[in-house]
């Protein structure tokens, strides 16, 4: 199964969004409008899956300081490319 | 412990971090204004402040795990199960374990025991931010000084 097809299914079981709603070009906050708690179970879920620990304080401080755009980390396709990295940082 | 002033764990017994783990131990008092409302006649300690106790429990640990360089927040409650009536002078075990520590949250599971029996359980989901300022850090490092935490997961260790 491919990252995004995990993770797809991780957000679709946590948030109740149906599956087929999710692409790789939905941008997770502002296209499916998932909310800061719901994220927070998501993010728990993808470390668990991939054994990772997502940075999100980091990649909040680079959208708030303006280094970063949401898209960067929060679109579908961007973030499983972060996952992967991570993933194979970790290796 | 004293349930209006939300003090619910009396003492940190130990903390295990390899195991991600926290004991403690508490009394329910005798008294408490609580249990004027909760309930005239029937005094009960209420579920909602046994999760607030495992969830204290939960957050020292968290605390100790990052040096106390900041402090967790409640934010979510799940498979909470309430399986007894918890009753004025009960003793109480408490147990915490850290699930992930991740990038500004936490889960953990915890459970509380009297006599060896499970009263309640769940698993706590906190999001870890920073002490608003040094007074307030001060103050929390010195709750967890006054419970036993050991010195060793304390600031300037």
């Amino acid at each position: 199964m491919s990252t995004f097809d995990k993770v797809a299914d991780i957000i679709s079981e946590t948030s109740e969004i149906p599956r087929e709603e999710i692409t790789t070009e939905s941008h997770t906050i502002d296209d499916l409008g998932i909310d800061s708690l719901d994220f927070l179970d998501i993010v728990f879920a993808i470390d668990k899956e991939f054994g990772i620990k997502i940075p999100m304080e980091a990649w909040t401080e680079e959208v708030n300081n303006g280094t970063a755009s949401t898209e960067d980390y929060f679109v579908m396709k961007n973030l499983c490319t972060r996952i992967d990295e991570l993933a194979a940082a970790k290796a | 412990m004293h349930l209006e002033y939300f003090q619910m764990v009396d003492r940190i017994t130990s903390v295990d971090l390899a195991a991600g783990q926290l004991s403690a131990q508490s009394t329910v008092p005798e008294k408490s204004p609580v249990f004027e409302g909760h309930f005239p006649g029937m005094p009960l300690v209420p579920g909602v402040l046994l999760i607030e106790t495992m969830a204290q429990a939960s957050g020292f640990l968290i605390m100790a795990a990052n040096r106390f360089t900041a402090m967790p927040f409640l934010v979510g409650v799940k498979q909470g199960k309430l399986r007894t009536f918890v009753e004025p002078q009960t003793a109480l075990d408490i147990v915490a374990d850290l699930d992930h520590e991740g990038s500004g949250y936490a889960v953990s599971h915890a459970s509380i025991k009297s006599d060896g029996k499970k009263i309640c359980d769940c698993q706590l989901t906190f999001k870890t931010m920073p002490f608003p300022d040094d007074k307030f850090a001060a103050m929390i490092v010195g709750r967890g000084r006054e419970l036993g935490m050991p010195g060793d997961f304390l600031p300037g260790s």
